[in-house]
């Protein structure tokens, strides 16, 4: 089943889930980025248990959907949702970013089964997806391409080239998702390079333009539903969210944006999670699948 | 040189004169080249950055339009929207200057294009200093030192028409990224139709012991012409043209190293990490001989008659003969 569509409760599961792997893995790891990957979290599970036509035990096919993370940095994210979805051993989390592992710091077509096109210079992913969306339309492929771009990343100028190209193709098959959290390395977003009013630009630029709260799933799938009906311009979901979201302590600070947790903070986190950073790695390791609380379905 | 083909079309395919050379664009090696593989491989698209007509890709857009993309003055979402397209089974060729296809989306190139190993097709147009009188913003001098120096890329420099046409072709049939190097005024014709051409072997133009004169593109007309006054005086120069310049054909530089004993290398390129450092870098390790170096010596361009500017960078048949008497002469004095 390409196309999982989960409904509301399975999908906040999922999402509880993908946090924990995320708090488990950079605990392991102990580096890479903490903020982002969870305020990604929850439209990434709707991208990938409800709306993606996915074909994990063929990662390279292309007989399906495309999605691109213009944020590299976030693979603490990516990787628990390709591992969830099946890409890979959910165990291969534990080596993140090691020299032993297929995990690299940032998203590797060469490393990873299942990245088709590498990433992490920030600015070049949206450009990606439209040669994607050009592509698929050329070949008259039913396929839709999904980017997800940060909103610190709206900065770079490259993001406007790729704007400006959707829109003259109208490429309504391309939806992207901004993370927009209001934070970066730096500090708020609004400080460092202020981007308001960031809908009224894309509005500008020729997108169809969603803004939802990105934490609450029912607008989420809502946001790419409608996106998927609107025809003749591409859409940008607006997605609005809380760096860190799901831990406390982290949770709208931007010193979070590129740290990991120690193996205490973890701890603390993933009590939060309703979870332990022993019982969760030994879920990860394959060691105790009964610590999977969220309801039985083929995906996991 | 000539395979034992069926006869060539009179013009270019008489043998290449070096007094009275025929002249012809690269770029309409790599216009032609398109059209050709349009029609051979419906996967071929070509996107260009606003300059179809000077890149010779409006053939190719007048012929193909549904597969021709306009990107508009954007070239670093050229390079990643090519990326995105070879990512879906494309055979993307896209199309700018050198000066901005190596230096204004080179990051593109090396993280989305480069690292990922897809088979984007850079068409770097305006090589070198052909362009003339635009001056030195538009001439392109690093692209061999840039492109080279990153993981995956290949590179070809083609010396005439000919070549051009037929890298053209060649580089849309390997699934690795590629940047191909051309330039903007009509060049002497060197080569036949029936020049055989492998992306990685260079190619024996004449030979000669006493010396061994390595060039690359618009340079290795220049070389022959060299090697012809050198052998008025007695002195054979093997003239080797190294049309690809990543993956380098190691073999006949250490052939040339071995038999000739001294090595002349001749590029329109910033003498830092071009053609002659490539060389070198394969001379030193294997066989060492006396080099030395025909290049434009760590200097922006001018405005200036492309010929005007080869003579005044010092990058003209008579600097090429220079050259090889002084190497000539430094291995005698070794003696």
């Amino acid at each position: 089943m390409p196309r999982l569509e989960f409904g509301v409760e399975q999908l906040r599961e999922r999402a509880l889930l993908v946090r924990r792997d995320i708090v488990t893995l950079l605990a392991h790891s102990q580096s890479g980025h903490s903020g982002g990957p969870l305020s990604c979290a929850d439209f990434g599970a709707v991208l990938f248990f409800h709306e993606m036509n996915l074909t994990p035990d063929r990662p390279n096919a292309i007989d399906r959907d495309l999605w691109h993370f213009s944020i590299g940095h976030v693979t603490p994210v990516i990787y628990s949702l390709m591992a969830e979805r099946g890409y890979f051993p959910l165990r291969d989390l534990l080596l993140f970013r090691k020299y032993e592992g297929h995990l690299q710091g940032h998203p590797s077509k060469h490393d990873t089964p299942g990245i088709d096109v590498s990433s992490g210079s920030l600015g070049q992913g949206l450009s990606v997806c439209c040669g994607m969306a050009l592509g698929s339309r050329m070949d008259g492929a039913s396929r839709r391409v999904y980017c997800v771009m940060g909103d610190g990343e709206q900065q770079e100028g490259q993001i406007w080239e790729a704007s400006m190209f959707a829109a003259h193709y109208k490429l309504d098959n391309l939806c992207a998702v901004i993370d927009y959290n209001r934070k970066q390395i730096d500090g708020d977003v609004q400080d460092v390079m202020g981007i308001a009013p960031l809908g009224d630009k894309w509005r500008a630029f020729g997108w169809h333009v969603i803004e939802i709260d990105g934490h609450d799933i029912a607008g989420i799938l809502e946001a790419f539903a409608q996106a998927r009906r609107t025809k003749g311009k591409p859409s940008v979901i607006l997605a609005h969210t809380v760096m860190g979201k799901g831990v406390s302590y982290m949770e709208d600070d931007y010193r979070w944006h590129g740290v990991p947790p120690t193996k205490d903070q973890a701890e603390k986190a993933l009590r939060e999670l309703g979870t332990s950073l022993d019982d969760w790695t030994n879920r990860l390791r394959g060691h105790d699948t009964s610590a999977v609380a969220p309801s039985a379905n083929g995906a996991s | 040189m000539s395979q034992a083909t069926p006869a060539p079309p009179p013009a270019s395919g008489a043998p290449p004169s070096l007094a009275k050379p025929e002249m012809k664009k690269t770029r309409e090696g790599f216009g032609h080249g398109l059209v050709e593989l349009g029609e051979r491989d419906p996967n071929v698209v070509v996107l260009v950055g606003d300059l179809s007509g000077s890149t010779n890709v409006s053939f190719f857009g007048e012929r193909f339009p549904d597969r021709f993309i306009q990107v508009g003055i954007a070239e670093q979402n050229m390079m990643c929207v090519a990326a995105g397209l070879a990512a879906v089974g494309k055979i993307p060729f896209l199309a700018t200057y050198g000066a901005f296809a190596s230096c204004r989306s080179a990051d593109q190139m090396r993280v989305t294009v480069a690292y990922s190993d897809l088979p984007v097709k850079i068409g770097g147009a305006h090589g070198g200093i052909s362009v003339g009188p635009d001056g030195a913003t538009h001439q392109a001098m690093e692209e061999i030192a840039i492109v080279r120096s990153i993981p995956n890329m290949r590179m070809v420099v083609p010396c005439d028409y000919w070549e051009t046409k037929k890298a053209t072709l060649a580089i849309a049939a390997d699934r690795h990224p590629y940047y191909l190097r051309f330039g903007r005024e009509s060049v002497p014709v060197v080569t036949t139709p029936d020049t055989p051409f492998t992306i990685g072997k260079a190619n024996v133009l004449r030979e000669g012991k006493d010396l061994a004169i390595i060039a690359c593109g618009v340079m290795v007309y220049e070389a022959l012409v060299a090697a012809e006054q050198l052998a008025q005086r007695g002195i054979q120069a093997r003239v080797v043209n190294i049309h690809t310049l990543k993956p380098l054909d190691e073999e006949a530089i250490i052939r040339a190293a071995r038999e000739c004993r001294a090595i002349v290398t001749a590029e329109e390129h910033q003498i830092h990490g071009g053609l002659g450092g490539a060389v070198a870098e394969v001379v030193v390790r294997h066989h060492p001989v006396p080099m030395e170096f025909v290049a434009v010596h760590d200097r922006f361009g001018r405005s200036g008659k492309q010929e005007e500017l080869m003579a005044a960078f010092g990058i003209k048949s008579p600097d090429v003969v220079r050259a090889a008497d002084r190497v000539v002469a430094r291995r005698e004095s070794k003696r």
